[in-house]
């Protein structure tokens, strides 16, 4: 998952610079002649910058490949729309439903103020989110792949009663929707 | 070697009037802290306090911080390029007196009229409190921050007719001419650039964030003006950005002046340096729209800059400021005591804080992690780690008759509460935010008050040596009037 991922890499990359720091500190009362140091150590950061760069470029590569901006003109033809406007403080959804696997193509919107549209799944994780400010549709594209009931809570500071700006959407199992 | 700029007979020493804005920024600092620590605590349940008053505090802090962020960082630039430059004392002072204005207004309007729009006055929530605060409250508050950016425009525009005067362009005071011509040694001093860079952004962006705030005061008023909701968010965060992201480079120059002093090294401006600051200055005004990502209507060229320029803005940082510093302690026979520990910690809270900024700045990790307290995570660890350290290190070498003077037990245990408060508190943020806990929310699920709670403790800790610090400081201001350091970086 996404979350731990990140949470990984950077808890790694923060302990790795914090191992560099002590490293240094305890070295620190020792003394050597400033020249050889900068001499070797220029040798390093250069190093350390064509390293940097020789991982950051593909990343960048990849991550952007993916982006979800364009999503919406892609969407096939079954996509289920969804309109989503934010009020101050309650979300009003057109549709209350969607099925696992099914393409959705959220239509966020807001009547007054800055709301940010957050879907969180049953565990309280988010899975995905835009914005959702007047003036302005945002097509969020978003494919389920879990059933259950799915709580949109606003993330986007509105006033008051930001954190109780709160709604529900089911996602069901293709067997649940003839039965249902 | 570096001969004094200022001939014109400025020969007042420069410390009393820093030291006020100093002492004053170690106040508003603890206060501002006491805040966060009431807001951690409401999170956690350990305390009771209406969503209403959670909001206000959250706009207090947020506003307080920055402002005072950039006050005592203002105070240390100032301090450090007035060995250079010839500057204005009273354009100084009229800063602190803006200043000091625009607080009150603030805390009239927030306290006094009930405004919880945030620091960041998104339009056109400020219009829109509900019944929450009216509209001479909001007006207040923006009158206030717009009191507060002239001061600071002032100041800016002071060091770029001091640094133009010095140096013939603000061009040459970032070293173009060594830069790209033949490196004759003669860049100007860290300082100088440091200086340039943050008058040339802090200019633009404290027009542009006069300009949103005069715009929605217009609104307040006369509603039938209305601006478009995008570009609003677009000047307010190219603002917000700049305006934060300048307190790191005025602060940082503590670094390069002091930690000298403690390796017995220097610091010089060689090319690289140059560079990784003519970058920066570009960088820092284009990377904006890694705050604009979940907003989908924007272009999509400017939300890839956004990403594109946040992975590469972070290598002048790491590479040139990190690695400088620890090639000047590496093997130094480095003096410790808290000054010089401070300020190593605030490199590394600054190189840290910027890993899960980048992070978060990746499109699609954005996507799941924007506005959850990831956000508050990473901008903590630069801006308290980072930035709080290089102003309670500077404050501390102030406060000292030299650099020999041996700490006071209290100090030093100061110091690492300080330190393992302030991490513990900051990876609270961030494991919350990687278990998707939305940051400003007055009132959490019982599943997360567990990290609210935790993260109480750790912040009690950093209270209580920030504590520590103010008092050192203020009673050696009141009690000795320590002899200004007669130091010189060379
Ligand atoms: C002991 C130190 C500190 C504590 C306990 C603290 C606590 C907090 C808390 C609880 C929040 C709200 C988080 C949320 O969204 O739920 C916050 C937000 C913030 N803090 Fe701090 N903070 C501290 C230091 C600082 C420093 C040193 C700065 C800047 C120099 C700073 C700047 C901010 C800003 C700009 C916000 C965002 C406000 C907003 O969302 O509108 N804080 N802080
Ligand atoms: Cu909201």
């Amino acid at each position: 998952m996404m979350q731990e991922t990140v949470w990984l890499i950077t808890t790694v990359s923060i302990a790795t610079l914090a191992a560099v720091f002590v490293w240094v500190i305890t070295r620190s009362r020792q003394r050597a002649e400033y020249k050889t140091i900068q001499q070797s150590g220029y040798r390093w950061r250069k190093r350390l910058f064509v390293a940097l760069a020789a991982a950051g470029i593909p990343l960048m590569g990849v991550t952007l490949m993916k982006m979800p901006y364009a999503a919406a003109t892609n969407a096939d033809a079954q996509a289920l729309h969804v309109d989503a406007m934010g009020y101050q403080w309650y979300w009003e959804i057109s549709e209350s439903e969607a099925q696992v696997g099914q393409t959705v193509v959220f239509r966020v919107e807001s009547a007054d103020v800055n709301h940010g549209f957050g879907i969180y799944d049953e565990s309280m994780r988010l899975v995905a989110q835009t914005q959702a400010m007047p003036g302005y549709t945002n097509e969020l594209v978003h494919v389920f792949d879990q059933p259950g009931t799915y709580q949109i809570l606003c993330l986007e500071y509105c006033g008051v009663a930001h954190h109780q700006m709160k709604a529900e959407f089911q996602v069901l199992t293709n067997q649940e929707e003839g039965g249902a | 070697m570096m001969s004094h700029a200022n001939e014109s007979g400025n020969t007042q020493p420069a410390q009393p009037l820093v030291n006020i804005y100093v002492g004053v920024s170690a106040v508003v600092l603890l206060l501002m802290m006491i805040v966060g620590l009431v807001m951690r605590l409401a999170q956690g349940e350990m305390l009771d306090i209406s969503p209403g008053f959670f909001y206000q505090l959250l706009t207090v802090h947020g506003a307080g911080m920055v402002g005072i962020a950039a006050l005592g960082s203002a105070a240390i630039m100032w301090y450090f390029a007035s060995r250079y430059l010839d500057l204005s004392r009273t354009l100084f002072v009229a800063n602190l007196l803006l200043f000091l204005v625009g607080v009150v207004m603030i805390l009239g309007s927030i306290l006094g009229g009930g405004f919880a729009a945030g620091w960041t006055f998104l339009y056109p929530l400020p219009a829109k409190g509900m019944g929450l605060w009216g509209t001479g409250a909001a007006a207040l508050f923006l009158g206030g921050l717009l009191l507060i950016g002239t001061g600071f425009l002032i100041l800016h525009l002071d060091f770029a007719r001091a640094i133009t005067r010095q140096y013939g362009s603000l061009g040459q005071g970032l070293g173009w001419p060594q830069l790209f011509g033949r490196d004759s040694g003669e860049a100007p001093p860290p300082t100088v650039v440091a200086s340039t860079m943050v008058t040339i952004v802090n200019i633009l962006g404290i027009t542009a964030g006069a300009a949103i705030l005069v715009m929605s005061l217009v609104n307040l008023y006369v509603p039938s003006f209305t601006i478009d909701p995008l570009l609003a968010k677009n000047l307010i965060y190219f603002f917000g950005h700049v305006f934060i992201n300048a307190t790191i480079y005025m602060a940082i120059i503590a670094v390069y002046e002091i930690l000298p002093l403690y390796a017995k090294r220097p610091w010089k401006p060689n090319k690289a340096f140059l560079a990784a600051w003519t970058a920066s200055t570009i960088m820092v005004l284009i990377v904006y729209p890694h705050h604009l990502l979940m907003d989908f209507a924007m272009p999509t060229w400017m939300m890839v800059m956004g990403q594109v320029i946040s992975y590469t803005s972070g290598l002048p940082v790491l590479v040139v400021t990190t690695f400088g510093a620890l090639m000047l302690i590496y093997r130094s026979g480095m003096r410790w005591d808290v000054t010089s520990s401070l300020l190593v910690l605030s490199v590394f809270g600054w190189a840290a804080g910027v890993i899960p900024a980048i992070v978060d700045a990746t499109i699609r990790v954005n996507m799941v992690m924007h506005n959850t307290l990831w956000v508050p995570g990473h901008f903590h660890f630069y801006l308290l780690i980072g930035v709080a350290s290089m102003l309670f290190g500077f404050m501390h070498f102030l406060g000292k008759e030299s650099v020999e003077q041996e700490d006071r037990w209290f100090a030093r245990w100061a110091f690492w509460g300080f330190m393992f408060g302030s991490l513990g508190f900051v990876f609270m943020f961030l494991y919350s935010g990687a278990n998707s806990v939305p940051r400003r929310f007055a009132e959490h699920l019982p599943q997360w008050v567990p990290y609210d709670q935790i993260a109480s403790a750790f912040v009690a800790v950093v209270v209580t040596s920030v504590l520590v610090f103010a008092l050192q400081f203020l009673a050696r201001l009141f009690a000795t009037r320590p002899v200004a350091l007669a130091t010189e970086v060379n």
